[in-house]
């Protein structure tokens, strides 16, 4: 049977649930609020609840057919992730880009030759890289490499990215910004070519799973439904 | 993994390079990352494989030779000197999964810097007689070629600095050659805040925009910022010096048919004179070891973006029909690393690598 696997709580699985529930599929979680269990209606599916993060190493390890996460953790995750993985449709919620943002103050910067340059005189000073914090690296590192900057360095960070410049624990952030407003918040901007990936929330199919004939059979039926608008 | 077979043919090269005056030197597998770091920036993290020491810190799998053997002669070793070397490498693959992760290189340096022509002709001749079996198609280049246009070109120093650290990045050195050119459009948001700086203070501009958040500080900013101002002052590249550089990039001959036209556009941009005078010398080195000059490939830039360190000239010896394939064997010189290695000193160096794990059954 197909297993689909989508974000176990939040908003994110309430968006996921609405979006196949006007698509002909009601999803919905059976047992208490602590148990990751669910069913769906509509079709011969199997329901996973998974944490968004663990989805893409699931997609990859074909232990679902399908899965719902944000596309920047595909790439982030997934080397080829083109390979691996399947674009079922992008489902138009959960929005966010992943971006490169530099103090305000550094008016000399708004670009990637700026940002090239200053980072070379930056180690001239400074006697080490540029750090960027992120918890993006394959992303940041594929995009810097691709546009030719050097003399930047990446320092991991998994949470409150924002505030790493404020506290001296790196010059800018690579992260992922959806209104912006954190980043106003933090004497932040946004460099003008420094969109690295628009990300949103995507249904998206394993190629590295064991479909049998049944599971196509019934993935041909519903998915019509899927990929049209409602 | 590493067949058998492999490191026998391993240690015949090896045995090879000896009989041709080597030193046999070990190098660590764990190599400290720091170096490589800083070295090649955070793009080696791409093709590396790190790990941490709970003591000495983050180190990574040698991912190849020539670093810790330039380390080596750097901190004891006098020249003129001669070593060799094999065992494994490390190379993570992040997008082609048939590429093996470990696999051997058996090679070949020399530091002298008696007669650099004959020390290129001397590691070319050697790794292309060790491989005559497998008859591989040999292409040469010289990235001191473009290293020299750069550095004459009739520009602020700035521009050349510029453009002298991203020789190895094609994508952003034709993006500073294109402005430095005036082939790009200057951006109204640049041009209005130099603008600006007619009437006001950096200081006041930086402190107008938002705090200073932290370590860039705002000395930097304003240096910076005069910096582009005097930029903003400088006439373009000329058309003529330019396409110089176009043509570096471009050509891809005959070593002996690229020696005249080198030679033309040196006329241009006479700091080229130089490097054109050791491309002739190698040339007539290579030709005395029996490598006609006539049937040899050269493109100027060959190699440019695969083998970051070299610096003069390069060389790859492939499997005949066999493009997909890496080269057998790559080689080069790096008479810049030995100078950002050596603190302060350096050597003149040239040396080149075989992969046993690609040799086969002779062809």
């Amino acid at each position: 049977m197909i297993r689909l696997g989508v974000p176990s709580k939040g908003r994110l699985m309430e968006r996921t649930f609405d979006w196949f529930g006007v698509r002909g599929l009601t999803l919905s979680r059976t047992g208490s609020d602590r148990e990751y269990a669910g069913r769906v209606e509509g079709a011969d599916i199997a329901l996973v609840l998974l944490s968004a993060g663990e989805i893409p190493r699931e997609l990859s390890a074909g232990r679902i057919h399908l899965g719902v996460t944000g596309s920047d953790l595909v790439r982030e995750k997934l080397v080829r992730w083109d390979m691996q993985v399947e674009t079922v449709a992008p489902m138009g919620f959960g929005q966010a880009d992943l971006i490169l943002a530099v103090p305000k103050a550094w008016i000399d910067v708004d670009d990637l030759d700026d940002l090239d340059a200053a980072a070379a005189q930056f180690r001239a000073i400074h006697g080490h890289r540029l750090r960027i914090a992120t918890k993006y690296h394959r992303l940041v590192r594929e995009f810097l490499r691709a546009n030719g900057v050097a003399d930047y360095r990446l320092v991991d960070s998994q949470g409150a990215t924002e505030g790493t410049v404020l506290n001296e624990t790196a010059e800018m952030i690579a992260d992922i910004t959806s209104t912006g407003e954190t980043l106003r918040a933090n004497h932040l901007k946004i460099l003008s070519d420094g969109l690295i990936h628009s990300s949103q929330a995507t249904l998206f199919r394993s190629l590295r799973a064991d479909w049998t004939a049944e599971d196509r059979a019934e993935f041909d039926r519903i998915a019509p439904h899927l990929t049209a608008a409602p | 993994m590493i067949e058998t077979a492999d490191r026998r043919r391993a240690a015949e090269l090896l045995g090879r390079f000896e009989a041709a005056g080597a030193q046999p030197v070990e190098t660590a597998i764990l190599q400290p990352a720091g170096t490589l770091l800083d070295l090649y920036g955070e793009d080696i993290r791409a093709r590396a494989f790190v790990t941490t020491d709970p003591l000495a810190g983050e180190a990574m799998l040698r991912p190849d030779f020539t670093v810790p053997v330039v380390q080596a002669h750097m901190a004891n070793g006098a020249a003129p000197a001669r070593y060799c070397y094999a065992g494994e490498v490390f190379r993570r693959q992040e997008t082609d999964e048939g590429r093996p992760r470990e696999y051997l290189q058996v090679g070949f340096e020399i530091f002298d810097g008696g007669d650099p022509a004959a020390a290129d002709a001397e590691v070319f001749d050697l790794l292309r007689a060790a491989l005559a079996e497998w008859s591989p198609v040999a292409a040469t280049g010289d990235l001191g070629l473009l290293i020299a246009a750069v550095e004459g070109l009739t520009t602020s120093e700035r521009r050349r600095t510029a453009l002298r650290r991203h020789i190895w990045r094609p994508v952003r050195f034709r993006r500073l050659m294109e402005r430095f050119a005036g082939r790009a459009e200057v951006r109204a948001e640049r041009a209005a805040l130099i603008a600006q700086l007619d009437d006001a203070a950096a200081e006041t501009l930086i402190a107008g925009a938002g705090p200073l958040v932290g370590l860039r500080g705002e000395g930097e900013i304003a240096a910076r910022l005069t910096a582009l101002r005097e930029d903003r002052e400088v006439p373009p590249i000329s058309a003529a010096e330019a396409e110089v550089i176009d043509t570096l990039l471009s050509l891809d001959t005959m070593l002996a048919d690229a020696l005249a036209p080198i030679r033309d556009l040196a006329a241009d941009l006479p700091a080229l004179g130089p490097a054109a005078d050791r491309l002739e010398a190698r040339a007539e080195a290579l030709s005395r070891r029996g490598h006609d000059p006539a049937t040899l490939p050269f493109a100027p830039a060959h190699g440019r973006t695969a083998m970051e360190y070299y610096d003069g000239f390069v060389f790859t010896l492939s499997a005949p029909g066999r493009p997909d394939l890496p080269a057998l064997a790559t080689g080069g010189r790096y008479d810049a690393l030995t100078a950002a290695l050596g603190g302060g000193r350096a050597v003149p160096a040239v040396g080149g690598v075989i992969r046993p794990g690609l040799l086969g059954e002779p062809g």
